[in-house]
């Protein structure tokens, strides 16, 4: 019997596919014929969990765009993503058809991440993260205070999408809906790292000085990575809104913004699939934690108000426990698996 | 007009002058090598030409435009590339898209194209990828074609950044020591680079070089640089004859400059 051993490519178009080799694709086929499949086995909390999950994965792919690969911090993606929102109640209001809002909800955001990332000509690492919380609170005061646009303190409400007709009214049809933008998001995102434009991201990152003398125009350059992850953001805030039905301002504070920054550090700065890896941890942390939590207190009652309690701390802990022990992400644990078993059975 | 001609360049740093009205000229096809002792000015004038810093006077002018009226990105476009005297590599990209990286200014396909990968993004991709391997074969660098660039070793990632610099097919290219902190073998290979990327590649070169072994053998004029001053300029021989470059390397600590 003799199988291959590695893989060979005989074109340059053939290495740079997004999925080499068809054991790879067979296995992202497999994948998403049981993703899709899935829900239907799930109950309807369940279901919303998946909802959050692919929804999350557009805030943290496009972060990662903007932070790991173009090395430009942001701790305003959270204030993004609700511009995303509120720009989609807006325009949805307006009457505008779902597949209008979606994309406009992106320009307005793209707009928006382009005007706060203009001090990103200037400011570099620290300096820059405490511009863009500056542009947090002030859009965060905006969200507040526009009560003609934004509904202030009281919220939005909006109504669940339709597109010709077929109205999203449920968490499993939401499902597929976040299902097939975060996709679409991720691959755009994957296509923009193979060409151009994203390893002009990566030299900016990696040496802006050198990313300049190879002809990087390096303030047109970072607009355009405010500007393509602020879109992203936007558009995963407008189907968070759709989702929700209901925005307030405190749902885009601080809080998302870090838990962004989480997300993208535990999943793996400047991967793609990194992005993605953090949200699904992420999200499904808390929600495992609680799990625990109410069956371990089924069986000894008075423990249960204790580890509630406690499920902060530990989702703190897991935290920390990761970056000390994965510091370069599940990315990488995830290429150091596939290597092995790429190799398999023989360890070269 | 010469080719590369710079003009009375002056520049200084808070008062403190690094370039004193600096002229001198490149030919075309030429290996121009610019040598003196450390701080002199070499670095400080490869900077003033690629855009890292401007002049307060002179002038600057390649194939008869003017370089310091264009910014420094734009300025590879007009045929201009340059190595660093510290590596300065992308550290986080594989060797492959680090020259892919090189020839930036050579591409021209859209955002749209860039988020769909379809027609123009895949063809042009392509092409330029085999203009890059073409390098990767000449440097032999394509054991380490998909390694990131920072894991390499020195002598390694000193040649892909000379890679870089020459995926961009400039027609000058500027190269600030690239033996430095070379073993002797290594030092051969990047003499014989640096002659067949003038003759074969038909770039015209810019060395900045502390080995005079090297820029004896290899130049076609030198100039010399003394506290940011033209001392002398002119061909290998005659400039090493010239009793004031005698008596600035003998005169100071440099004197082992000339020892080789
Ligand atoms: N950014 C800067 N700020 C202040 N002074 C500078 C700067 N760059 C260079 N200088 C000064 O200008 C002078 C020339 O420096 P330069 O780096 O050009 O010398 P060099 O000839 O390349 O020396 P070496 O052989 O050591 O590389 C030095 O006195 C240096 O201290
Ligand atoms: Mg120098």
């Amino acid at each position: 019997m003799h199988g291959q051993c590695g893989l060979f490519f005989r074109t340059y178009a053939g290495e740079a596919q997004l999925f080499p080799g068809r054991f790879l694709k067979i296995s992202m086929l497999l994948f998403f014929a049981a993703l899709c499949l899935a829900p239907w086995a799930m109950n309807k909390y369940l279901v919303s969990i998946l909802c959050l999950i692919n929804i999350s994965v557009i805030g943290a792919v496009s972060l990662n765009l903007l932070t790991g690969s173009c090395g430009q911090i942001s701790l305003g993606h959270g204030a993004f993503f609700g511009v995303g929102a509120y720009s989609a109640a807006y325009l949805a209001n307006l009457g505008l058809p779902f597949l209008l809002v979606l994309p406009g909800a992106g320009a307005i955001t793209a707009l928006t991440g382009m005007v706060f990332g203009l001090p990103s000509l200037r400011l570099k690492g620290i300096y820059l993260a405490i511009a863009t919380l500056a542009a947090q609170l002030i859009l965060e005061y905006v969200f507040l205070h526009w009560d003609a646009v934004t509904g202030g303190s009281g919220g939005m409400a909006l109504d669940p999408p339709s597109i010709f007709g077929f109205a999203f009214d449920s968490d499993l049809k939401m499902f597929y809906l976040t299902l097939a933008v975060a996709v679409l998001c991720v691959l755009a995102v994957r296509n923009v790292m193979r060409t151009r434009l994203g390893r002009a991201f990566v030299a900016i990152r990696d040496y802006h000085l050198s990313a300049e003398i190879v002809g990087v125009d390096l303030f047109a350059y970072k607009l355009r990575a405010f500007g393509l992850s602020s879109f992203l953001a936007g558009v995963g805030g407008a189907l968070w809104g759709s989702y929700t039905m209901y925005i307030t301002p405190e749902q885009f504070g601080i809080g998302l913004s870090v838990s962004y920054l989480a997300m993208i550090i535990i999943g793996g700065l400047g991967s793609v699939i990194g992005g993605v890896f953090g949200a699904v941890f992420i999200t499904i942390l808390p929600e495992l934690l609680n799990f625990i939590a109410q069956h371990a207190g089924a069986a000894f009652t008075d423990l249960s108000g204790a580890l509630l309690a406690m499920k902060e701390g530990v989702f703190g802990l897991v935290l920390v426990l990761f970056l000390i022990f994965e510091p370069e992400g599940l990315a990488n644990r995830w290429r150091l698996v596939k290597s092995y078993w790429k190799l398999y059975p023989f360890a070269h | 007009m010469a080719f590369l001609e710079i003009d009375n360049v002056t520049l200084t740093f808070r008062g403190i002058a690094a370039l004193t009205g600096v002229s001198f000229t490149v030919d075309k096809g030429g290996i121009v090598s610019l040598i003196g002792p450390n701080g002199a000015g070499k670095t400080s004038m490869l900077n003033c030409i690629s855009g890292r810093y401007t002049p307060d006077s002179g002038s600057i002018h390649l194939g008869g435009r003017d370089l310091l009226a264009v910014p420094a990105h734009a300025r590879t476009s007009l045929g201009l590339s340059r190595t660093f005297q510290n590596i300065a590599l992308f550290k986080g990209l594989s060797v492959l898209d680090n020259l892919m990286v090189g020839r930036h200014a050579r591409m021209s396909y859209g955002l749209l194209a860039s988020i769909l990968y379809f027609g123009p993004a895949r063809r042009a991709e392509d092409a330029h990828r085999r203009r890059v391997e073409d390098v990767i074969d000449f440097l032999r660098l394509s054991p380490y074609r998909h390694h990131p660039a920072g894991k390499l070793p020195y002598g390694v990632q000193k040649r892909v950044e000379l890679g870089r610099a020459m995926a961009a097919e400039s027609d000058l290219i500027l190269l600030d020591e690239p033996m430095a902190g070379m073993n002797l073998e290594e030092t051969e290979d990047m003499a014989r680079y640096i002659l067949d990327i003038n003759e074969e590649w038909g770039m015209t070169v810019l060395l900045v070089e502390h080995d005079m072994g090297v820029v004896m053998d290899i130049s076609s004029k030198v100039v010399v640089l003394d506290f940011g001053r033209v001392l002398a300029e002119g061909p290998p021989e005659a400039v090493m004859a010239d009793p004031a470059v005698v008596a600035a390397y003998l005169g100071g600590e440099d004197a082992v400059f000339l020892g080789r």
